[in-house]
């Protein structure tokens, strides 16, 4: 166990990228100090440890700041080696970074377009949303999460589509359908959202779909503030 | 660690500084592959089975097993051929500070390569990119301060992750400077970035597989005539 003053994480309640972060810090059973940020008001804090996107999640361990949150998690799998979220494997680690860079970039392009756009642009963006859970789903077939029999690196990288995908669906007015197309995607995330350190760290459900609302009322297409 | 009769391939293009990215990391751990060159425009049944999601380039297969994505090759380079010269620094800080900044490059660069190289010289957008990507040098001639601790490369003594992620952009930043006739790579304001570029472009493992920049103009023009360089 490390002493929470050296472990303390930047974080807004809303925001998947840093639900990530303290899934796989109570994986690990790491103790921390939780930052609640402000991001119409950054503090000066968090501008001090990522002046370049000032963005959350910082992650900070014996002062040094950890940015992006793909990047925090193999660090925390570096640093803290117990209860590993990468598997051991180079060719299944070479798999499970493509499915995160995948979902984080593709799947999260496709879903801001559904959740911000309307018409035409709307229907392509769902289009374009359901074809990549097909690959989704097929990489689950035969296994019960995408690292295995246990939660890892990759359930933790597409884990924010198990619960921020149904709010963005709901606050915005599309269905990307996955529970009628997708059988193996859709067991996945009631699997997902079973497991303790998942199911008692997320957000409140009502309150995400009100903050998603006024944000899409908001009528911007900027990048919500966390990565 | 790899087998005797490992079978190596790189499915890749001499023109992508993506596929210059494992061509580096393979050359720098003495991993003899074969590379089999994209007609642009075209792209190969093999690439297409090998790389079904993103349909791109690089993909390198290892004994038949497809892995995608540049630095996902790089980083499974350096762990699968574990005793050459390691490309990953070995501390979990040092490494996340190289994996911050390659996300940075590929946020930032090949972005506005793409959009500066299709410009006109002199043109009020080219000023305005152009701007773009001196800001970007400019944080990335800071990170080389922190980073080189004083030495050579992003990685110390000898180049690592961020010098293979960001160098391999350099080909075509010179070949930009000479489409919108803008100096990049300019010693007076980023004089630590131009003297690792010229030791990062020196290196053996980086040489030979360096694109040219006046080739990558030829390149550009092929491309906007709609006819394809191989």
């Amino acid at each position: 166990m490390v002493a929470s003053a050296a472990v303390r994480l930047f974080g807004m309640w809303a925001s998947p990228a840093v639900r990530r972060v303290e899934w796989a810090l109570k994986l690990k059973g790491i103790e921390y100090e939780y930052i609640e940020e402000d991001l119409s008001n950054k503090s000066s804090s968090l501008l001090e440890f990522n002046p370049i996107n000032k963005q959350v999640p910082v992650l900070v361990h014996n002062c040094n700041p950890i940015v992006e949150s793909l990047v925090i998690l193999e660090y925390i799998d570096e640093t803290w080696k117990d209860n590993p979220i990468l598997p051991v494997d180079p060719l299944e680690r070479a798999k499970a970074r493509f499915w995160a860079t995948f979902v984080d970039v593709k799947c999260r392009e496709e879903s801001r377009k559904a959740f911000f756009m309307e018409g035409e642009e709307k229907e392509k963006a769902i289009e374009n949303l359901q074809v990549q859970l097909k690959a989704l789903d097929e990489e689950l077939e035969g296994k019960k999460f995408f690292s295995g029999d246990h939660i890892g690196y990759t359930d933790l990288a597409v884990g924010w589509m198990t619960f921020w995908l149904g709010v963005a669906e709901e606050a915005a007015g599309f269905k990307a359908n996955y529970d009628v197309k997708f059988p193996n995607f859709s067991r996945w995330i009631k699997d997902f959202l079973a497991e303790p350190v998942i199911k008692d760290n997320l957000p409140p459900r009502e309150k995400t779909v009100e903050f998603f609302r006024a944000f899409k009322q908001l009528g911007s297409c900027t990048k919500v503030n966390q990565k | 660690m790899a087998a005797e009769k490992d079978e190596i391939k790189l499915i890749g293009g001499w023109a992508s500084p993506f596929v210059m990215r494992p061509r580096v990391a393979l050359n720098m751990k003495g991993v003899v592959y074969e590379m089999t060159q994209e007609t642009v425009g075209k792209k190969s049944d093999l690439l297409l089975k090998s790389n079904p999601i993103y349909k791109k380039i690089p993909v390198l297969i290892h004994n038949g097993k497809p892995i995608c994505e540049s630095m996902i090759i790089v980083e499974y380079i350096d762990e699968t051929w574990s005793d050459g010269a390691s490309i990953l620094p070995p501390d979990p800080y040092d490494r996340s500070i190289a994996r911050f900044w390659t996300a940075y490059v590929d946020d930032k660069i090949p972005a506005l390569i793409r959009k500066l190289r299709l410009l006109v010289k002199g043109s009020a957008e080219a000023e305005v990119e152009a701007e773009k990507l001196n800001a970007a040098l400019q944080l990335l001639e800071e990170a080389f301060e922190k980073c080189s601790k004083g030495k050579s490369f992003f990685g110390g003594d000898d180049i690592g992750y961020l010098d293979i992620a960001f160098g391999s952009q350099l080909g075509w930043i010179k070949a930009v400077e000479k489409i919108v006739e803008i100096k990049f790579l300019d010693k007076e304001k980023i004089p630590g970035l131009v003297a690792w570029s010229e030791r990062f472009c020196a290196h053996e493992a980086v040489k030979e597989v360096m694109p040219e920049a006046d080739r990558l103009v030829e390149f550009t023009k092929m491309l906007l005539s709609g006819s394809f360089a191989k």
